[in-house]
């Protein structure tokens, strides 16, 4: 049974790789798949995965849901569940090839569907309340029904992962007959839990896809960080911590991407206290505020959205990260070799500061459902849970 | 000429923000309408002013302040004078409980009844010496816990005529202070181990020194209070539990 | 003959004197402040009275030729698992003096220590421990009110704060000095506790004596304190600080007031408190203008009115049965900052049922305080400042993985200064000068050397905490707050680990 293999929290190493068009023009499959495998090294065979944007251009509007099932009672749980809850579109297996050294794969299946709002919600018909309506959807089929999870739930991409390696993966799904804007990839080296396919990389939750290297020791705290605003890391991974961590800091909190990366790899005090007053007082509320969304600990991380990629290390470099760009191209991965790999002669290649995030959005208006997380945005106001500590002065009369 | 200000609609952090800024720029007399509930009025203000308030001031009237002169034209809710340090607090009513705790110095003169644990803990050193006067009648627990300053209870202004002058466990624990009580309290009702005593000749003094400015406040005569004989209440030891414990 | 005193005739400690090393200069004499070394004038030798030794060990330190050991007194009684030397002498105290058994620092009982109990992690290959001596570790911790999100703008191409953060303490180490007043301890121990406290970027506390007007320099370092005796409180002393405490209640003695015996209140302790010379200084069992939760909301406001906002308000309680649900409803009635005081919390005066009997662990009361606050939601809102029995550093980065933001030591800091846990502070002798105001006792503590000892113990402690989160991997402390998986345990039960929310070892 899955769940009983999830009582501790994984541990991996890993390689990590990603390629984003500016343009958003289609890179083949094999691209990415050349430079994970140039990193094979980093992984032990017991996980890898893909994640790929701009895939179902056709069905851009609707959730692409990966379904991945251990048996077909678990997935038709999950139709009944989505036929109760959303409009479902169009569903199909998602195509697979047969490898040798793959054996007893689950059942992967995809479903594009648009969940079914509240009357009040759908009323004002905001992407805002059909976006929480679907996360907690898929927190919901994660955690109750038996045997199926999510891995991808995100408008116009998919995820692609299981137990193998790369190039095995990639040929159990094909991964040679996609094409995508935007391509990461993960290379596994698990410490323990072998044969847990929920636990391949990448981590996902909507458009948002993580791939990440190295262990998080700040977990215990960040989980419990995350569940004081509902999330449930179910998964027991780093790397799911790390994505919700970005829903609520960019979605919810409207934080612009550059400080949301500074949140969880934060400036140190001593740089903190030398800076201007305005930026200082910025780090010091940033670092206040959000000290349980702290990454700490070895990691590099990639992460992908309709729109954009970005690579993020930890803030004293435990993990590498290299970035490069060709044109419209840029590439980061965790080693040079692997961006050679896919392209010999970059134009800029570099290696990213420590907490520095590299952020590449895409050119706007290239893409359908296109986002951008440059700029802060308004906080989603959520119900004070102290508000009694505040009197609204429009109600006061003497008391 | 005082300020005048309506302070209804206002919150009373907004109110004592206002009367902070005045008292900054100068401002020594106000008058406060529409005073109802608003908590808090003249806390730990320091300053030498003077205040009428029309209405009902709310919990912890003049808490922790240092100076100014509030008279209320009304009746005032509990915590009136709460760890008041010096000035004074003039009630043209009545009061609620625990008038008083604590109290460092300055005066609080309440022409009626005042509610329960009045004057707790009240504290005085050297010439810092807090005082209370009541002048109608007190619930239980009158000056339980005295360290120190003067209570006076007159007990005339009441409009309870079926109570006792003071309540049950009168100055329990008093280990400073002096209660004045105008007229008799049955025994019964003092705390443990204290009993009534005839004033001297001193306690007269400060009796009348006292009273003169309460009866000046509320345009009383003074003669009429002091047609009736008083007791004073004072504590048995500095150290009423001294006994209590086994090393 | 009047009637006998049991109690003297058992007397607890033996001074032995080796004859062979005294030379008589009667040191001893003059360093006992309970009168155990006697001179005799006549017979020009040195006596002994043992049933007024409280243990504290001073002759013995002090004796120039090391002439001096005190022991347990050998005489025992017939053994009795129930009835044990301790009840068999505190029946007799009672039954000679009628009265309640006093007693000073926290609870004496052998109960569980959780602490004990707790286990830390460190890394091995999958993740590296950091070394802290040549790489950044971080122990900077804000304490106080926290909005939930932060809302940014873009100004000229720079983010920036729209609206600025409320009023917060910062601390450059997350131990902070427990309340111990002016009083209970005398001003040098203040004077070191506030020039320590500067020195290391964190606080101390006032405790409910007043403030000494030598202290007031140290403000931005000072917590005071609003307990229900209000001694010493005016808007001065209220703006003094950084943070005002209200006190309701502390782990030594949850559910009664504040304590100074009588002997301990000297002409300079009456100015402050403003009670008489002599009595008992003694602080009511409730606020008497808090007899419910919206009562506190009322003391808080109050407070932040009488201060203009300009202060943050802690509520300190002691642990009790329903920690949980009240630490909840300090935090909704306004409190910037909840303190929560367990069972071994120390005090200078407690009666001993109290101090012994009543509370619960701190170690099981910040877990559920912690919980309940994540279960409402509102964790990230407050902050949490754990204190009682908090003996080592590693107590400190348990108490912060089960979920506090800072600590409190007192007991910790007397020792450092000198204490030897003799428990006789109520008698205001102290030999030591700690938890005395006689004048020429506190002379033995000069408030240089208070400084000196509190700043040097907090200092290794601040280091040894950096190499344990070093060891986890883990380069800044906002990491290890609520961090279980920090946490393993080692022969607790499954309830125990439940509500500590840990794993076994091994697991």
């Amino acid at each position: 049974m899955w769940n009983l293999t999830l009582r501790a929290k994984e541990i991996s190493g890993c390689g990590i790789a990603g390629i984003i068009h500016k343009k958003g023009e289609l890179i083949p499959g094999e691209m990415i798949l050349k430079a994970i495998c140039c990193q094979y090294e980093r992984g032990n065979g017991l996980g890898a995965g893909f994640a790929a944007y701009g895939i179902y251009p056709d069905l851009a509007e609707y959730y692409a849901l990966h379904v991945m099932a251990q048996n077909r009672q678990a997935l038709e749980k999950v139709e009944e569940f989505l036929q109760k809850n959303t409009f479902l579109n169009f569903q199909e297996p998602i195509p697979t090839k047969r490898v040798k050294t793959i054996k007893n794969p689950p059942l992967f299946k995809r479903y594009f569907v648009k969940p079914k709002l509240e009357e009040e919600e759908a009323e004002f018909c905001n992407l805002t309340a059909e976006d929480d309506r679907m996360v907690q959807l898929v927190m919901e089929i994660n955690e109750k029904i038996e045997g199926a999870y999510v891995i991808s739930s995100g408008k116009n991409m998919g995820v692609f992962k299981g137990v193998g390696f790369p190039d095995e993966i990639a040929e159990f799904f094909r991964i040679d007959e996609y094409k995508a804007f935007i391509w990461t990839a993960h290379n596994r080296f698990p410490t323990n839990t072998p044969g847990w396919w929920g636990g391949a990389h990448p981590f996902t939750i909507l458009d948002w896809s993580i791939v990440h290297n190295g262990e998080i020791s700040s977990y215990g705290t960040n989980r419990r960080y995350l569940e004081l605003f509902g999330y449930k890391c179910t998964l027991l991974t780093d790397t799911e911590v790390v994505a919700y961590i970005l829903d609520l800091l960019i979605r919810k909190h409207g934080l612009p991407l550059e400080l949301a990366c500074k949140a969880m790899a934060p400036p140190f005090w001593i740089e903190i206290d030398e800076m201007p007053e305005e930026e200082r007082e910025l780090y010091t509320a940033l670092r206040i505020l959000y000290g349980g969304a702290v990454l700490n600990g070895p990691f590099a991380i990639l992460f992908a959205y309709n729109g954009g990629l970005v690579g993020l290390n930890d803030r004293v470099k435990l993990r590498p990260l290299v970035a490069a760009s060709k044109g419209d191209l840029y590439f980061m991965a965790s080693e040079e070799a692997a961006i050679r790999a896919i392209c010999p002669d970059p134009e800029k290649i570099w290696a990213p500061k420590a907490g520095e995030p590299v952020i590449i959005e895409m050119e706007e208006g290239v893409i359908p459902n296109q986002k951008s997380y440059l700029k802060p945005r308004p906080v989603e106001v959520r119900e004070d849970a102290l508000r009694i500590g505040y009197i609204p002065p429009s109600l006061f009369s003497g008391k | 000429m005082p300020l005048e200000l309506d302070i209804s609609h206002l919150h009373y952090s907004q109110v004592n923000k206002i009367l902070r800024d005045y008292i900054e720029k100068g401002e020594r007399e106000f008058i406060l309408r529409g005073v109802n509930g608003h908590r808090y009025l003249f806390a730990g203000i320091s300053a030498e002013i003077k205040a009428q308030l029309y209405g009902t001031p709310g919990l912890d009237l003049g808490a922790f302040m240092r100076g100014p002169e509030i008279r209320v034209f009304g009746n005032v809710q509990d915590g009136a004078g709460n760890t008041m340090d010096e000035g004074k607090i003039v009630v043209h009513g009545m009061a609620g409980d625990v008038v008083g705790y604590a109290m460092r110095g300055g005066k609080i003169h309440i022409y009626g009844d005042v509610g329960y644990r009045v004057g707790i803990h009240m504290k005085a050193y050297m010439d810092k010496v807090p005082v209370i006067i009541i002048g109608g009648k007190a619930g239980d627990f009158l000056g339980e816990y005295m360290a120190g300053g003067i209570i006076i209870l007159l007990g005339m202004h009441s409009i309870y005529p079926e109570r006792p002058l003071a309540g049950l466990f009168l100055g329990t624990g008093m280990h400073g202070g002096t209660i004045y009580v105008r007229g008799k309290v049955k025994e019964s009702y003092l705390g443990l181990g204290l009993k009534p005593y005839a004033l001297d000749g001193e306690d007269e003094k400060i009796l009348e020194k006292h009273l003169k400015e309460y009866c000046d406040d509320f345009g009383l005569d003074l003669s009429e209070i002091l047609k009736e004989d008083f007791i004073k209440i004072i504590p048995y030891t500095h150290r009423p539990y001294g006994k209590l414990y086994a090393y | 003959m009047g009637t006998p005193q049991f109690a003297s005739f058992y007397p607890d400690f033996y001074i032995e004197r080796l004859w062979e090393k005294c030379i008589k200069c009667r040191r001893c004499v003059k360093e006992c402040s309970y009168g155990a070394h006697i001179w005799d004038e006549k017979k020009k030798t040195l006596l002994e009275d043992h049933t007024k030794c409280v243990g504290c060990h001073r002759c013995e330190a002090m004796c120039p030729t090391k002439a001096i050991i005190i022991r347990r007194h050998p005489s025992e009684f017939r053994e009795h698992a129930l009835w044990t030397p301790w009840f068999i002498k505190n029946i007799y105290k009672q039954a000679d003096q009628g009265g309640v058994l006093l007693t000073s620092t926290g609870c004496a009982l052998p109960f569980k220590n959780y602490f004990d109990h707790l286990v830390l992690d460190a890394c091995q290959v999958t993740n590296p421990p950091i070394d802290p001596l040549r790489e950044p570790m971080e122990l900077r911790t804000y304490i106080g009110p926290k909005p939930e999100a932060l809302e940014i703008e873009e100004v000229n191409g720079k983010f920036r704060l729209k609206k600025k953060l409320p009023p917060l303490i910062k601390l450059e180490v997350p131990i902070m000095f427990a309340a111990m007043s002016y009083g209970a301890i005398s001003l040098h121990v203040h004077q070191g506790l506030a020039r320590a406290a500067r020195d290391l970027g964190t606080l101390y506390n006032t405790g409910e004596g007043g403030l000494h007007a030598s202290l007031y320099e140290y403000g931005s370092n000072t917590i005071v304190q609003c307990a229900s005796g209000r001694f010493g409180l005016h808007v001065d002393y209220l703006k003094a600080g950084v943070a005002i405490e209200i006190k309701i209640g502390q782990g030594a003695k949850p559910g009664i007031g504040g304590h100074l015996p009588g002997e301990k209140v000297t002409e300079e302790i009456s100015k402050t408190r403003m009670i008489p010379v002599g009595s008992d200084a003694l602080s009511p069992a409730p606020h008497h203008d808090i007899y419910s939760i919206e009562d506190l909301r009322g003391l808080i406001y109050a407070l932040k009115e009488a201060t203009e906002y300009k202060k943050l308000v802690f509520v300190k309680i002691a642990a009790v049965h329903n920690v949980a649900a009240i630490a909840s409803g300090i935090v909704r009635a306004g409190a910037d900052a909840v303190v929560i005081d367990g069972l071994k919390g120390g005090t200078g005066a407690a009666p001993t049922m109290f101090r012994d009997y009543i509370g619960i662990p701190i170690e099981l009361a910040i877990s559920a305080v912690d919980k309940r606050l994540r279960e409402e939601g509102i964790r990230h809102r407050t902050s949490i400042i754990a204190s009682g029995g908090i003996r080592s550093s590693a107590d400190v980065v348990k108490a912060i993985a089960l979920g506090a933001d800072a600590v409190y030591i007192g007991t910790a800091a007397l020792i450092a200064v000198g204490c030897t846990m003799c428990q006789r502070c109520y008698t205001g002798k102290c030999p030591w000068g700690i938890a005395t105001n006689n004048p020429e006792l506190i002379k033995r503590l000069p408030p240089e050397v208070a400084y000196e000892k509190i700043y040097n113990l907090v200092k290794a402690w601040a280091h040894e905490i950096k190499e344990m989160l070093g060891a986890m991997g883990i380069n800044s402390i906002e990491s290890l707050k609520g961090n279980r998986d920090k946490l393993r345990a080692v022969g607790l039960t499954k309830e125990e680990m439940e509500i500590l929310e840990v794993k076994h070892a091994g697991e």
